[in-house]
């Protein structure tokens, strides 16, 4: 690792990880669901709150749409009276995970020791009985005269009220370019649901077929109701801690190897510079700039899925897989299966265990690399994971090891 | 053209009016570096290639190209007949300058990547100021 051991990432290690209840719907306070995560993270690294004096959350109090942030920064540092070296609670970052690369940052810049980092949401219960449509962008169009402006003005005027329609139109250009089929696409959600069959806190469990796939409603071609992720109520933390403190902690440390930030085009969904690329490319290459590792040294990926073709998008961004070739990567579910050479979205993903947001990503890696996954835990002995979180313009990525 | 009973409407402000009301002349209209012949889209104080800050609203053809489209049957906003395409279309003058706009004037299933379309106006009366809606259809004769 000569090349790379400057790079500040790596005096960092995730110390543990925590999660509070997980449903469709709670109808519970979410900052006490945001304060159970981050309690059960604390407590799974063997700290304790006066140890902690770092807080990093995305996005903070302030959220576009209700249910999308179940607690900010000052809210928790101050239900938990924390003392803290540094916090930060943010929207305009590199994705969900930026928060916890903001985290190793601060780490390695010596401004704290152990930062707890989480995502809360409540969509679940934010959207009621009104359907997905009723958290959505437009949904304060309902309670008055509402006009688009910000980064919806282009969109929502033309009916392209979600971030749906929005990936939805880079998934029909990968097919229109490179081949790439529904039946293929499907496998992403397939795969999710037969993890999330043995994770007893996804939301939905029960089997699904192709046949049950492609005779889902369609929402935007080319994705079908299980191409998008479920609205849910829950809380994930994890905890960063600087190195050095790992003798004193409980588990195993996991290392942050690299991270990837990185945005090389506009900070828009529609303008970038190819309809088939995201800012996904842009984090990705940063990452392997910073690590002597390779992509063939990846033993599980957990990629975002808040709609199906994102987790694609990321398997090339990535170099998991040639540009262009995810659709036969990932044809009939056997290469990214739990037994297969790269198990991806092991926990069953956000299409079915929850649309937690980029949090369960990095949870789930932790929960893998320390063993702990129970019936969905893959069955090699696990040392590199990739983590990703995002889309379009808002991307980023971690790579995890641990007893390298 | 379908018939759309609602549509949520752009807020108009001194630096988007060009765009949404260049229709009422049957014009689309995009601010236009005056130095380096950039167009710029959405509207920004300043050229992003030359930092000019002399930009003015300039019309362009109106021909286009898609890059990218989806056939729309979530009933996200009420009022939307279904099912409609979302589109990104690519102007003929610089392909940079995306919109994201519909296509209408032909069956969803007929829009193709690489249509090549032009642009036709919805006019939206609305006390806070008409709006004309930069839509598109499939280009006469291509």
């Amino acid at each position: 690792m000569a090349t790379s051991d400057a790079y500040i990432e790596k005096r960092c290690v995730i110390s543990g990880a925590g999660q509070s209840d997980v449903a469709r719907r709670l109808g519970r306070n979410p900052l006490e669901l945001t304060l159970d995560a981050c309690l059960a993270a604390i407590e799974d690294a063997g700290l304790e709150v006066s140890d902690i004096d770092g807080l990093s959350t995305y996005p903070g109090a302030a959220a576009p749409a209700r249910g999308f942030s179940g607690g900010g920064a000052y809210e928790v540092i101050d239900a938990l009276r924390i003392n803290v070296g540094w916090y930060d609670g943010g929207l305009e970052t590199s994705g969900q995970l930026g928060s916890v690369i903001k985290a190793c940052l601060a780490v390695g810049a010596g401004l704290c020791n152990h930062v707890v980092c989480f995502r809360s949401v409540w969509e679940g219960s934010a959207q009621g009985s009104g359907g997905r449509a009723a958290v959505g962008m437009g949904s304060e169009a309902q309670s008055g005269p509402f006009y688009a402006s910000g980064m919806t003005e282009y969109a929502l005027p033309f009916g392209s009220a979600s971030a749906a329609c929005w990936i939805a139109m880079y998934a029909q250009a990968h097919m229109h370019r490179y081949g790439t089929k529904p039946e293929q696409l499907a496998q992403i959600a397939l795969n999710s649901r037969r993890n999330a069959g043995l994770n007893p806190k996804a939301i939905y469990r029960d089997p699904l077929t192709m046949d049950d796939y492609l005779a889902s409603r369609m929402i935007t071609t080319p994705f079908h109701l299980f191409d998008c992720d479920v609205p849910c109520d829950g809380a994930t933390a994890v905890i960063v801690s600087r190195a050095e403190t790992a003798p004193d902690l409980r588990k195993p440390p996991i290392h942050v190897e690299a991270v990837g930030t990185a945005m090389h085009d506009r900070p828009s969904w529609d303008q970038l510079k190819d309809v088939t690329r995201m800012c996904s490319h842009d984090a990705a290459a940063q990452l392997w700039s910073r690590t002597d590792l390779k992509p063939s040294d990846v033993q599980i990926a957990e990629l975002y899925d808040g709609f199906s073709f994102l987790t694609m998008n990321w398997l090339e961004a990535l170099g998991l897989c040639p540009i262009g070739e995810s659709g036969p990567f990932i044809e009939g579910g056997h290469r990214i299966a739990l037994e297969g050479e790269l198990p991806v979205n092991t926990h069953g993903g956000q299409l079915s265990a929850g649309r937690l947001h980029g949090y369960g990503f990095i949870h789930e890696a932790c929960v893998q690399l320390w063993g702990e996954g129970g019936a969905r835990q893959v069955e090699k002995p696990l040392e590199v994971a990739a983590v990703a979180a995002g889309g379009g313009n808002t991307c980023g990525c971690l790579l995890l090891t641990k007893g390298r | 053209m379908t018939a759309t009973e609602f549509r949520i409407l752009p807020r108009l402000t001194d630096q988007n009016r060009h765009f949404w009301q260049g229709g009422e002349r049957g014009e689309l209209v995009f601010l236009r570096c005056q130095r380096c012949g950039t167009y710029v889209h959405p509207p920004s104080p300043i050229c992003p290639v030359d930092h000019g800050k002399d930009l003015k609203p300039a019309a362009v053809s109106g021909r286009g190209t898609v890059a990218a489209f989806t056939i729309n049957y979530q009933p996200w906003i009420p009022g939307m007949e279904l099912p409609y395409v979302i589109a990104l279309v690519e102007i003929e003058e610089q392909p940079t300058v995306r919109v994201q706009t519909n296509i209408v004037g032909c069956a969803p299933e007929d829009v193709f990547i690489g249509m090549a379309v032009e642009v036709t106006f919805e006019h939206r009366p609305d006390p806070n100021g008409d709006v004309w809606l930069p839509l598109f259809t499939p280009r006469a004769g291509a």
